[in-house]
């Protein structure tokens, strides 16, 4: 019975989305629905609130290995906790809003969370910088391909490029840099990624088929 | 006694007051009187207002056109259209809305189905305006079936009907070919060598929530996985950005424990949530793959630009990868740096393959029928495009419009 009613609902919910489409009077359903997951989530937050806490206290309890890092996980947690609870250092006091620009929430999501967010963000100019360095070794016939598309696009994307083939004749236009690196994109790439996403289309519908007849269900937990 | 200076300040009073209050009511329009000839903008009204039934909606929709006002032009004269409305014979016109100029359309989204409807259009040029003839009335009406989705409904149709039958036919016993997956034979190969290293596996279930397809089926595969994990004995940590993949990944973990025959194994602490932010949550998974050098990362799920910042974290500690994702964007970083990618359908195919059970692997077949589909489609419309435009030919030019129109939602 515990997994027969949420095959059962997901059944009904799911089928009725899918038919709600072709339906005008229908349509605002996706979005009642919508709302519907959304007022599940914020629930669902507490459960993981408590679960970070549980962690890392566990963690500060035992002096585990790494217990730094989890005092100022619980340091933080708390002191944005209560600064947001209690709307301290906010300029309207309790009844105005807590993301006002100059509270104290506000500045301290702008000056901290903000910064440490957009480093983060930074480390992926590295990253594709050592993952390009790996993908673009001639190593075999398609990484070769590889290489000598992305050559074209970089130089394309750059004034170089156009410098470089600026004397090919009008009439061989396309043999220029720039030119041909608009054809690679518009071409052979956004061929490939059509292909991939009428792949992702069928893909989803046939997953969505599995769960909605309930052949699919090891995300329930039927294996038991 | 009042003196005649008196008398004019205190009917000007009275005057400016009645504006103010007509004014009031009505709702921002300026009224010209027409025999006032200090007025020194009247622009002429807009013409051929029309009020029309949206089509395919829930009655709530009339669809106004009309022609511009002939000085709505450079000069400026013409500064916005107000848009007034009545139940069609009754009482004066309210104003609903207004408009820029050069605007030729307004949708009324605020009406009820079956009550019928005027509409005048002014036009308001500093100091005065133009009103429009009334449109004729229009009633709006809710219609049961979107027509125009017709050709997605079939193919949909024709689809579905080919993953049900070949799942029918699956479940008689018949056997059915599907090619090799290199991504997803590597799976057992995967946790085999965590378990030789004595090191953890992590499965990363991507970012986003469990409204998300990818997802579901990155949990589908996380259910798999941890059945092996079980039997084999070996640590698996699911850290999520999202409490409700939280509980929908340990209600996974629980069932394959359980399913593998070691429930006592089972920790509700290897599915652990971290933040929603995202990059909160890949500063944190980077710190545990550095500090716990897992053996085999598992990046299965909805990914962005965390994508790569994961995959060479995971790459530089020497771990087996395997990513995968139907975002096409994060998919040259996945083929970048991990060692297998499933790419877009293969993430949605892989817990059906993975499972080997007949009933799931006929899904994947009756997918075939669509990608067949698909591939005729596209040959013989670039072929009816090329032929249509080259030779001029009408016959086979109106044959790739059809099989255009065929494919296209909006």
């Amino acid at each position: 019975m515990r997994r027969q009613v949420p095959l059962i609902i997901t059944f009904f919910i799911g089928a009725l989305l899918i038919i709600s489409v072709f339906i005008p009077p229908m349509t605002s359903l996706k979005e009642t629905f919508t709302l519907y997951f959304d007022i599940i989530a914020v629930f669902a937050f507490f459960l993981g609130g408590g679960n970070l806490l549980r962690v890392h206290l566990s963690k500060l309890q035992g002096r585990k290995e790494d217990w730094g890092f989890s005092l100022v996980t619980v340091i933080g947690f708390a002191f944005m906790l209560t600064i947001g609870l209690f709307k301290i250092g906010n300029p309207g006091g309790i009844s105005a809003s807590i993301t006002a620009d100059d509270s104290l929430f506000q500045k301290l999501f702008n000056f901290v969370l903000v910064p440490l967010g957009s480093t983060m963000y930074a480390l992926l100019a590295f990253f594709v910088a050592s993952a390009s360095y790996r993908a673009f070794r001639a190593k075999n016939r398609e990484a070769t391909i590889l290489l000598i598309g992305a050559f074209i696009i970089l130089l394309g994307r750059t004034p170089f490029g156009m410098m470089l083939t600026s004397w090919v004749p009008d009439q061989f236009s396309i043999l220029q840099i720039p030119n041909l690196a608009i054809w690679v994109m518009n071409g052979p790439n956004l061929a490939g990624q059509r292909a991939i996403m009428i792949g992702i289309g069928l893909g989803v519908v046939s997953m969505s088929i599995r769960i909605l007849l309930g052949i699919e269900r090891s995300y329930l937990g039927e294996e038991q | 006694m009042k003196t005649s200076q008196q008398r004019i300040s205190g009917l000007f009073f009275v005057i400016i007051l009645l504006s103010f209050v007509s004014g009031l009511a009505a709702e921002e329009m300026i009224v010209p009187d027409p025999n006032d000839s200090t007025k020194i903008c009247i622009p002429q009204p807009p013409t051929d207002v029309k009020a029309t039934d949206a089509v395919y909606d829930k009655g709530n929709v009339v669809d106004l056109n009309w022609t511009l006002s002939s000085d709505d032009d450079a000069a400026g004269k013409v500064l916005r259209y107000q848009i007034l409305r009545r139940k069609a014979g009754e009482g004066d016109f309210t104003s609903i809305d207004s408009v820029v100029s050069g605007t030729t359309f307004y949708k009324d989204e605020s009406v009820e189905p079956g009550q019928s409807y005027e509409y005048e259009v002014v036009a308001i040029c500093d100091g005065g305006s133009g009103p429009s003839d009334p449109s004729a009335p229009v009633t709006p009406d809710m219609e049961w079936l979107d027509f125009r989705l017709t050709n997605l409904f079939l193919i949909g149709l024709l689809i579905c009907g080919a993953v049900i039958y070949f799942i029918a036919k699956a479940k008689r016993g018949k056997t059915l070919f599907i090619r090799k997956i290199a991504g997803l034979e590597a799976v057992d190969e995967a946790i085999g060598r965590a378990t030789e290293m004595g090191r953890p596996i992590l499965f990363v279930p991507g970012i986003q929530d469990m409204d998300d397809v990818q997802t579901i089926a990155g949990l589908t595969i996380l259910g798999r996985v941890a059945r092996v994990v079980a039997d084999y004995d070996t640590k698996i940590k699911v850290p999520v950005s999202r409490s409700l993949v939280m509980t929908a990944s340990r209600e996974t973990l629980k069932a394959a424990y359980m399913a593998a025959g070691h429930p006592d194994a089972f920790n509700e602490d290897m599915a652990q949530y971290i933040t929603d932010e995202q990059f909160g949550y890949v500063a944190a998974v980077d710190g545990m793959i550095i500090r716990e050098k897992p053996a085999t990362v598992f990046l299965l799920g909805a990914f962005f630009a965390e994508s790569l910042i994961l995959a060479e974290t995971g790459n530089s500690i020497g771990a087996i990868q395997i990513g995968g994702t139907a975002n096409p964007p994060q998919l040259p970083f996945f083929v970048a740096a991990c060692d297998f990618t499933l790419i877009g359908e293969e993430l949605f195919a892989a817990s059906a393959y993975l499972s080997g059970e007949p009933r799931q692997l006929g899904s994947l077949k009756g997918q075939d029928v669509g990608k067949a589909l698909a591939m005729i489609a596209i040959i013989l419309g670039a072929l009816a495009t090329t032929i249509g435009q080259t030779w001029h030919i009408d016959f086979i030019s109106k044959f790739a419009d059809l099989l255009n129109s065929l494919f296209r939602t909006n």
